[in-house]
């Protein structure tokens, strides 16, 4: 507390009167924290052996928490200058997280150069709000600050989607073959696929503007389509297909998954707005409940094992002496598979991709977008409003289901617990976080949001400074909400703030995203 | 029948404590057309204050069970109450005025938040109390079936009753209602007519969440244990219980809530226990295809 008031004094001086105010504020903030901390963070309930309730305090927690606050509100009010505000923040934050390391266990070499970030990052948050204090701010609009970057702009697209196709090899040459799965797998394939649920229900929320809540449910038609077909129906009635199951119930997924999504929307696509929402969360729910409890058919909870992965065009990837390996000549290796499902996710989303754009310049895409901004004039035009949101519907669901389909062929396993709200969640805040109805913010979400998730995974250097016990992934669904809450305080427009018009007249030009009505439901 | 009078308690109960819920939603929606996503969540987090305090006062302070009850009652709102004033502050009122799935973005976000920050300062494990309040009326008996009316049945439906008087009361007659009312029908003449909107919107998420608190108190005394999950199923389905009486309406959310309630009951009594959630939400759904704004809901006029 004292030592933020302290640091600050300089870069405030041109604003003193707000200090007094600043204090109160942050004095107000830091007691409501007080407030909240009291029982659940000041406190811990555990279990003790006769397997009773008790209660531990832990009131330095609070204490914390509460000075962290007033640090945070205080320089809020006092800078001006985001960036010197965050920084000064972090500053403090990793002052505090070095001053609770001194005291917890000894000040050694480790907490000294915590100790010397933390005031290397508060001095530089000081400079640059005296700096942003001296300068007066500018008056260029953000057109005219990225106009060095205009020339680059039609490279970007073939760049980026060169260096998606060349990310394995990449990979591979950076780490070698052991080291490249991780990254390959975890980080590429893992971000693909939500990169192609992002875009598949894009066309649902950006496009036609109908709030789904439940899109997980198409998601998991998709993946249980593809493992009770090629567990049990092709292997009962074709079993000569077995190296081709996933070629072959991928389509089939992928068609389940749109008839479902023209079953469930039929009834449903009259409601509107938060009534259509809750409805798609009510039958996504019912569709994980019916997994979970239907074991003949589903398995419960114990999910489908052993769900065959798929073949490289009928060669599979084993070391016989048909596998791709031998096919070949190389030596056998999982990579090639997963480098091998890398590419087909990889196509599979720039398919829904490409079936966005092409789809914005046809009749019915024409449509959805009208429909999205106004209903009223839609009906009056003649479109049939029913047959159109079903359409996108459907679209959308079928992506899912392609998706499904995939997600089931690389796991081997699935079961309900995949299928959770929270899924559908995290798909609906990577569209709307990137800028709901853009396809590049829907690439840029995705990697941030599941590519930091993955991240999270290899921060152990963390346990050196909260001890051992500390395991970061516990952290990574907290972190998940709070960068939702934050990233939408900080943009509410989603990270990509500009829309390509579908109609223009002589030239297209970037609109802002405050003109369209996507995702108004 | 003894089957059924049973069931129809049991239901009752259940349906209360998603009407205490189910009133938090509606309010919000009705005051700023937005669905609090995160409610579900800060009832939750009414449930661990409740716990807690009750173990502070029984356990630490000594002091008799039902004394200490009233005071977690009050504690609890109070306290939760402040949570969902800081959750609206920090998360919702900035993004008031813009598009309108931003705010729900953000509530998704607080209430996955919200579980996972007690799942980490509390542990994932459900948290057992032993019963605070035993013994039952028996009020019809026969050697097999027994219909039985459980001492913390009555407290829940009468505290519940209790509240919503008072609720009712204030809502309709006091001159904060008034301006709550003002602000739902129309906030900018509110504001014109002197109504300090931003106020009277941060008192309602304070009245729901302590509502919401006084149903965590309940779901604690009810169940006896509580955990850190128990956040988002109760709350889907009051949010359900809501949208079918007809969300923005006050007694369509008791109503709502009381057919949930009925329904999960008699569903388990009658079918099959596994698909009780399957049956609130599919009635849901038929419902809204029949009347698309819910049992009491007002009908949307559409202006062109």
């Amino acid at each position: 507390m004292t030592i933020a008031a302290q640091t600050s004094l300089p870069a405030a001086r041109a604003a003193e009167s707000q200090i007094p105010k600043a204090a109160r504020e942050a004095g107000f903030a830091a007691l409501v924290m007080l407030g909240l901390s009291f029982p659940i963070l000041a406190l811990r309930t555990e279990q003790n052996m006769s397997n009773e309730l008790i209660l531990t305090s832990r009131w330095s927690w609070a204490l914390i928490a509460c000075i962290a606050v007033f640090i945070a509100r205080f320089v809020q009010i006092l800078f001006r200058s985001a960036l010197a505000k965050t920084l000064t923040v972090f500053g403090s934050l990793v002052l505090l997280g070095g001053l609770a390391r001194a005291a917890g266990a000894a000040f050694d070499t480790f907490a000294a150069s915590v100790f010397a970030i933390g005031v290397a990052l508060v001095a530089l948050g000081l400079v640059w709000e005296r700096r942003a204090a001296t300068t007066p701010p500018s008056t260029r609009t953000a057109a005219e600050r990225f106009a060095w970057f205009a020339p680059a702009k039609p490279y970007v697209a073939p760049f980026a989607l060169g260096l998606l196709a060349a990310y394995p090899l990449l990979a591979l040459a950076a780490v070698g073959q052991g080291g490249s799965i991780k990254w390959i797998d975890n980080f590429g394939i893992q971000i693909l696929i939500y990169i192609m649920l992002g875009w598949g229900l894009n066309i649902v929320v950006g496009l036609a503007g109908l709030l789904d809540l439940g899109y997980v449910a198409f998601y998991a038609v998709g993946a249980y389509a593809y493992a009770l077909i090629s567990t049990q129906v092709i292997p009962a009635t074709f079993p000569g297909l077995g190296v081709w199951a996933f070629w072959i119930c991928l389509p089939i997924s992928g068609l389940l998954a749109a008839l479902w999504g023209i079953l469930l929307g039929f009834p449903v696509l009259r409601l509107r707005g938060d009534y259509l929402a809750i409805v798609t969360l009510a039958f996504g729910e019912i569709i994980r409940l019916v997994l979970i409890n239907w074991v003949d058919f589903s398995n419960g909870y114990a999910g489908i094992s052993s769900i065959p992965r798929p073949s490289f065009f009928g060669v599979p990837f084993n070391a016989s002496d048909e596998g791709f390996a031998a096919l070949f000549g190389l030596e056998f290796s999982p990579i090639y598979r997963t480098i091998f499902l890398y590419y087909v996710i990889l196509c599979l989303a720039l398919l829904t991709a490409f079936v966005t754009v092409r789809l914005r310049r046809l009749p019915v895409g024409r449509a959805w977008e009208a429909l999205r901004e106004d209903e009223i004039a839609c009906r009056s035009l003649g479109i049939n409003t029913t047959n159109t949101k079903l359409t996108a519907f459907a679209l959308g669901a079928m992506f899912g289901g392609f998706a499904g389909c995939f997600f089931a062929a690389r796991q081997g396993f699935i079961s309900p617990e995949s299928f959770t709200f929270l899924e559908s969640a995290q798909v609906l805040a990577i569209v709307v976080l990137g800028g709901t109805g853009s396809l590049l913010g829907v690439v840029i979400a995705s990697i941030a949001l599941v590519g930091g998730f993955e991240i999270l995974r290899e921060l152990d250097f963390l346990k050196q400074v909260f001890g051992e016990s500390f395991d970061p992934t516990q952290y990574r669904t907290l972190l998940f909400g709070l960068s939702m809450v934050l990233i939408m305080l900080w943009k509410p427009r989603g990270l990509v703030s500009t829309r390509e018009p579908t109609a223009f007249l002589k030239e297209s030009k970037a609109v802002s995203s405050s003109l369209v009505k996507e995702g108004h439901g | 029948m003894e089957v059924f009078l049973q069931q129809l308690i049991n239901g009752l109960t259940l349906g209360s404590i998603y009407g205490l819920i189910a009133i938090g939603y509606t309010m919000v929606f009705g005051i700023i057309g937005m669905v609090n996503f995160a409610h579900g969540d800060v009832f939750m987090v009414g449930g661990f204050i409740a716990l807690m305090c009750f173990m502070i006062l029984t356990a630490w302070l000594g002091l008799a069970v039902i004394p200490s009850l009233l005071l977690v009652l009050l504690i609890g709102m109070i306290l939760t109450g402040l949570w969902n004033w800081t959750i609206e502050r920090v998360a919702y009122r900035p993004l008031r005025g813009s598009f309108r799935l931003a705010p729900l973005i953000s509530a998704i976000g607080m209430s996955i938040f919200l579980a996972n920050l007690v799942q980490v300062l509390q542990g994932p494990r459900n948290k057992p109390l032993p019963p605070m309040i035993q013994g039952n009326f028996v009020l019809m008996g026969s050697e097999s079936t027994t219909v039985v009316l459980a001492y913390k049945q009555i407290v829940i439906v009468v505290v519940t009753v209790a509240l919503l008087i008072a609720f009712w009361w204030l809502v309709q007659k006091t001159p904060l209602g008034r301006a709550q009312r003002a602000c739902e029908q129309d906030r900018k003449m509110a504001a014109l007519l002197g109504i300090d909107v931003d106020r009277t919107i941060s008192i309602t998420f304070v009245i729901g969440a302590a509502l919401a608190a006084v149903a965590g108190v309940m779901y604690l005394m009810y169940y006896g244990v509580v955990s850190f999950s128990d956040g988002f199923v109760p709350g889907v389905k009051a949010f359900t219980a809501a949208v079918l009486g007809g969300i923005g309406s006050l007694p369509g959310a008791v109503l709502g809530g009381l057919l949930i309630g009925l329904i999960e009951t008699m569903w388990s009594a009658y079918f099959t226990i596994d698909y009780k959630d399957v049956a609130a939400f599919s009635i849901l759904a038929i419902t809204l295809i029949f009347l698309p704004t819910g049992i009491l809901g007002r009908p949307e006029v559409e202006k062109v």
